[in-house]
């Protein structure tokens, strides 16, 4: 697969004016952060004002394995979501 | 360490789905579960940004200031979810670059009932009653996918989308009921899109060699010929409270069966406009490219621009 | 409110038409954009902001209709009047061209809303006040995102800044019409019901010579072209955007969408 010359991809955190935590609602694509939140404010939040966003790099994101029991699974990554570099897809795989 | 063997996870994974377990990103999948729902999931996509062409025709020339607002906010709304959809499939391994790219290359498709052309302003509302609804039977189905990052990107466009569907609906019915040249606009619309929209769910279940696996995985929930019936039966009662014919002589209600018959769909056209032979197959692909093209100068400079004043820290790294 | 009187009401009615066709003009370039935008994200900003102004347009037309006390409403003045009756800035109604134009283009007019509403929003007039004060929040919202373009472009990559410059050569000549006061508008200006452009001009300037400035652009040295688009003289561009936009309504007189 050719490596793709894309902006970084960022997760997406709303709280709603109302709501008592951020949510994660989903991703997009931008250069830098302050595009980021000026997409999510456009693409997640144009339903309804007075939300708060959060965006974070989606390579900064850490998790646990949910399904981890030890030495039966792979050990936990250090990303959430597969970095480019990191899980290639095959290319005689039909995509 | 003892590994376990592909084939008890593979069975560890079809007792998920069968216990209608949701399938997260991080976990262990079948090859051929992932590239299937690469594939799927892009294509749907793909479908919604090119959806945006020919409904996006009509909004400089839109009637009324009201169904101006109206139309602009459905196109928006499609780029939305082709930016939803995109994130699905992200997190299967894929960088959107490379997805739009395998679009613009032709290497992977999207629904072909967007080659067909939008010739009058009735079309918009076609395009909402009958596209977008059948798009929602669709999707109602895919809410309950194995998947979750689709399912959730569905439960969240349904919503959305029903919105365009009622819309569409009430823009015909206004020209239904309108002078005699809009209620003509309104009828001949229906009768270029109704056929094409039955052909939205696909070739029949006899002629479909995926469904079984897709099934068995929970990608797909319903069959296509399932799903275009249950089309079939919404549309028709709402036809009628158009007070616009739908062009199938064979439609009836089928009282044994409590379902409506219709009429033989061409197969051939469906084949044949899927193979790119459509009105507009090259136009919709030759617009995309443009506009990516065309954008290319505008990335880069945002790319230079992060990179000197706003490095993230992988970048820093 | 203040009573103008039928000559102070009739210009009024002008001042609104020409601040509402701003916003419609403008609304109908940006709306060209779709499924063409440099990113699936930026459809959905642009599409916003042409939602945006399409709103402000409707809410002024209705009310320039309202004081005509002609019973013509924001889709007959929309959509039947000619070129040489709509009364917006020769600004908003150049082609997008590139991204380039179409965000300093942007970024010219929005600096201007923002500040026009900000002051509008102390109108005389209750409607005309209502209209400002929901439209200045969107215009600072359209400001800031024409602001983070214009910085990426102008301090991007060599084309990006070139394509700046072409695009602020272009459009400076046309901003001085913004701040223009016609012998009408001091009547309105007098009774408190409309701004005087012309205050508006210096702190439009400075803030537009500051976000040039961390772009790396500079306010070029050319001359104001002489504008009356406030008086229903435009450019070419007009006729060909309305030819388009009103040709649908217009083959239907009678109908209703």
């Amino acid at each position: 697969m050719t490596q793709a010359q894309g902006l970084p991809l960022w997760e997406v955190f709303v709280r709603s004016r109302r709501g008592l935590s951020h949510i994660h609602v989903g991703s997009l694509h931008a250069a830098d952060w302050e595009m980021a939140v000026q997409n999510a404010r456009d693409l997640y939040t144009r339903r309804s004002e007075g939300v708060s966003i959060w965006v974070v790099a989606a390579t900064d994101i850490h998790a646990s394995d949910p399904d981890d029991r030890g030495p039966l699974f792979d050990p936990p990554g250090d990303k959430v979501y597969r970095h480019p570099t990191f899980y290639q897809v095959p290319e005689d795989l039909k995509l | 360490m003892e590994q376990m063997g592909d084939g008890s996870r593979e069975e560890a994974f079809q007792s998920r789905i069968d216990a209608e377990v949701r399938i997260e990103p991080r976990d262990w999948m079948p090859q051929r579960y992932r590239s299937t729902l690469v594939r799927q999931i892009a294509q749907h996509a793909h479908s919604e940004i090119i959806g945006m062409q020919p409904e996006g025709n009509w909004i400089t020339r839109a009637p009324s200031l009201r169904r101006k607002a109206i139309l602009l906010a459905k196109v928006q709304d499609e780029a939305g979810h082709g930016l939803y959809l995109y994130a699905a499939a992200e997190t299967l391994g894929v960088e959107r670059e490379a997805l739009v790219e395998m679009l613009q290359t032709g290497r992977q498709k999207y629904s072909s009932i967007f080659n067909y052309p939008t010739l009058s302003w009735a079309d918009v509302g076609a395009i909402g009653w009958l596209v977008d609804g059948a798009a929602i039977t669709n999707q109602l189905a895919l809410t309950h996918t194995s998947y979750g990052p689709y399912a959730r990107a569905m439960v969240r466009i349904c919503r959305e989308e029903s919105f365009h569907q009622r819309q569409g609906f009430e823009l015909l019915w206004q020209l239904s009921h309108g002078t005699a040249a809009q209620h003509q606009m309104a009828q001949d619309s229906i009768d270029r899109w109704w056929w094409p929209s039955l052909m939205m769910f696909g070739p029949p279940d006899q002629a479909s060699p995926n469904t079984a696996q897709s099934m068995r995985w929970g990608i797909k929930r319903v069959s296509n010929d399932e799903l275009r019936q249950r089309f079939v039966d919404m549309t028709v009662p709402q036809a009628r409270a158009l007070g616009l014919s739908l062009p199938d002589p064979d439609l009836r209600w089928n009282e044994s069966t409590g379902r409506h018959d219709f009429g033989p769909i061409d197969w051939e056209e469906f084949q044949r406009v899927v193979a790119g032979d459509g009105p507009c197959n090259a136009e919709r692909l030759r617009c995309r490219r443009q506009a990516h093209q065309e954008g290319e100068w505008v990335r880069e400079a945002a790319r230079s621009w992060a990179a000197r004043h706003a490095p993230t820290r992988s970048e820093v790294a | 409110m203040t009573d103008l009187g039928v000559a102070g009401t009739s210009l009024l009615c002008d001042y609104t038409l020409g601040i509402g066709d701003d916003c419609l003009i403008l609304s109908h370039r940006l709306s060209e954009w779709a499924a063409r935008a440099p990113d699936f994200e930026e459809d959905v900003a642009l599409a916003n902001l042409a939602l945006d102004l399409l709103g402000q347009a409707r809410s002024l037309l209705a009310y320039a209709g309202e004081l005509e006390r002609s019973g013509r409403s924001e889709d007959d003045l929309a959509y039947w009047r000619d070129d040489r009756q709509f009364r917006n800035l020769l600004l908003v109604e150049q082609p997008n061209g590139d991204f380039a134009l179409t965000i300093t283009r942007h970024l010219l007019f929005s600096t201007h809303q923002v500040l026009l509403y900000g002051a509008l929003a102390q109108s005389s007039d209750a409607t005309i006040r209502g209209i400002a004060a929901k439209g200045v929040m969107e215009a600072r919202y359209h400001q800031e995102h024409a602001a983070l373009w214009t910085l990426r472009l102008g301090d991007g990559t060599a084309e990006s800044h070139a394509r700046m410059e072409r695009a602020l050569l272009e459009l400076w000549p046309l901003t001085g019409e913004m701040f223009q006061l016609s012998p009408g508008l001091s009547e309105l200006v007098v009774a408190g019901v409309a701004v005087n452009p012309s205050n508006l001009q210096p702190p439009w300037e400075s803030q537009i010579g500051a976000t040039l400035q961390t772009a790396a652009l500079e306010i070029p040295a050319v001359p104001q072209r002489r504008c009356d688009g406030r008086f229903g003289i435009h450019s070419e561009h007009l006729g060909h955007l309305l030819a388009e936009m009103q040709h649908l309504h217009r083959s239907h007189p009678d109908a209703v969408w």
